[in-house]
């Protein structure tokens, strides 16, 4: 799949805020007046921008509203209402923490369910496609709730929770990539059963319909990248897991230091989630590039 | 509405015979043509008489090469348009309801008035089926030509899909794949007409007939046989005696 910049910043940003919302919902750090509004702040630019980027790539970013029309099927539709209701309902929460010290906890409550609701609506995008075997599996899911958490609780300061939700991260991640490069093989779809050929004999591209590109290849065939796969995905592991864990893992006095130990564990995470949602689209591979011989590679 | 109408009146739709495609893609610039001036937005092309040309396809030609174990390789034609399934993943994945399926023949269709261009249903389809169109931002694909089967303004033989008008080879059929007493739903029958990808569970209502099995040489028993039959196995007389003395250098 294309690694489109609008849905990598989406994903990873748009994951990272709602998982600082959900704690924040959840009175984690119990926060008011203006370390809430800072606190808030963050979370809000992080969820809003991410789901700004994701309108860049629409043909008609001005009809998107049209988008919360259809809940009943459509997942995309579903992560709209979900974003919007926490969106709404963390902004009132907020206004209580920064503006009136008080905490309406049943709000808070139903914000980080919603929250953390509009990070699976996301990650159900992806796995309902059955198209993109490496993206329809059950620790698609997963990864996306467990990187949110663990951005979430890292941003939250929540050290304790955040060292056990990193490691829970690491794991899912590594069993992700582990399941995703057998996920095309097992899926039993090849050019065989993609032109109904392959039981007369080996199939293969002999020629394609045309002789320059097209929306098909640029959108799904994207191969550019995938030879340097295996560091991106060393790379984007010590600096999502590993760096953070031993950046919170330090025993150090004095307040400064250990801020800005948080602040190199959260640039870090970014970073590293940020490469691994590259991989996470440039790695995909869509059974149609079977009908261009993408098997032949 | 992007649910599924649990089943359609009519199931309209194309059988391709890959037997008798010859690959001329006269089906591809004719959708093309009637397309680019029909039914919503133009078929836009990019950079059309430049380095790197591309542009908006409803109907695309590939071409395979199958290898059997015990014949010789064939090649084949291979047209690829939207199947109109009856489980369309694309319909249900529309987050604003533009893609739709018709309940009256089946006809899976884009308001596109209503499409945000997001692209989800062109990742959800198996078979490439859906282009987006780069110059105005909707997604495109196939209408089976709705604007011109039900068209009182053509004459009759011409209310069927432009692809299936045009093929100068007879390879593409049209009608009703609901109906088992249609002429397509016979020739599927008698072809054994078969889905591309099975496996995904969208169930194509567009049926591909698979090339019929070539004729195998070895097998042919022929009563002339007999008096075809090489006169002289070994070669005799001169013919014998210069063989024995080649072979003998």
């Amino acid at each position: 799949m294309h690694p489109a910049p609008s849905v990598i910043i989406f994903t990873t940003l748009s994951g990272l805020g709602f998982g600082l919302l959900f704690f924040l919902g959840l009175g984690m750090p119990e926060v008011t007046g203006w370390v809430a509004f800072v606190f808030f702040l963050i979370a809000y630019v992080l969820a809003v921008g991410g789901l700004l980027a994701s309108t860049f790539h629409l043909g008609h970013p001005e009809r998107a509203w049209k988008a919360f029309t259809q809940w009943r099927s459509s997942w995309l539709s579903r992560e709209g209402w979900c974003a919007v209701i926490a969106l709404v309902l963390m902004g009132l929460f907020a206004i209580g923490s920064v503006f009136m010290g008080e905490r309406w906890s049943l709000l808070g409550w139903l914000g980080a369910l919603f929250s953390l609701a509009t990070v699976f609506t996301t990650s159900m995008i992806y796995t309902q496609l059955k198209t993109i075997p490496r993206w329809n599996m059950k620790l698609t899911p997963a990864m996306f709730l467990s990187f949110s958490l663990a951005g979430g609780a890292l941003m939250a300061g929540q050290t304790s929770v955040a060292l056990p939700l990193l490691l829970i991260a690491a794991l899912v991640q590594i069993l992700y990539w582990r399941q995703g490069d057998k996920a095309l093989a097992s899926s039993g779809t090849d050019l065989g059963t993609a032109t109904g050929l392959g039981q007369r004999g080996s199939v293969r591209a002999f020629e394609p319909p045309h002789t320059g590109t097209n929306y098909l290849l640029r959108e799904f065939v994207h191969v550019v990248g995938r030879k340097h796969a295996e560091k991106l995905r060393i790379i984007s592991f010590l600096l999502a897991f590993a760096l953070p864990v031993l950046f919170i893992a330090i025993p150090l006095e004095g307040i400064a230091l250990k801020h800005l130990l948080a602040l190199l564990a959260v640039v870090s995470h970014l970073a590293g989630v940020a490469a691994s949602r590259w991989l996470f689209f440039a790695q995909a591979e869509h059974v149609v590039g079977l009908y261009y011989g993408s098997d032949k590679e | 509405m992007t649910q599924l109408p649990t089943s359609t009146d009519r199931k309209m739709g194309l059988v391709i015979d890959l037997d008798t495609c010859v690959g001329c893609h006269a089906c591809v610039i004719s959708c093309k043509g009637w397309n680019t001036e029909n039914y919503g937005a133009p078929l836009s092309d990019q950079d059309a008489y430049g380095a790197d040309p591309s542009g908006t396809f409803l109907n695309r030609v590939h071409s395979y090469e199958v290898l059997p174990t015990e014949s010789p390789a064939q090649l084949i034609h291979f047209p690829k348009s939207c199947l109109h399934c009856e489980d369309a993943p694309c319909v249900t994945v529309c987050p604003t309801g533009a893609s739709y399926k018709r309940v009256e023949d089946g006809i899976v269709l884009v308001n596109e008035s209503d499409c945000i261009g997001c692209g989800l249903c062109a990742w959800s389809c198996p078979y490439g089926a859906r282009e987006m169109d780069m110059a105005e931002g909707v997604m495109k694909k196939c209408t089976l030509c709705v604007d011109r089967i039900y068209n009182e303004n053509l004459p009759e033989v011409d209310r069927v899909p432009s692809c299936v008008r045009t093929c100068p080879a007879g390879a593409r059929h049209f009608g009703d794949l609901g109906d088992p007493e249609s002429d397509v739903s016979k020739l599927v029958a008698e072809r054994d007409g078969m889905d591309l990808m099975p496996e995904m569970g969208t169930k194509p209502v567009n049926k591909y007939l698979p090339p019929r099995p070539k004729d195998q040489i070895e097998d042919q028993i022929d009563i002339l046989a007999p008096l075809l039959a090489p006169v002289a196995e070994e070669p005799k007389g001169f013919l014998g005696w210069l063989d024995k003395t080649l072979e003998k250098l």
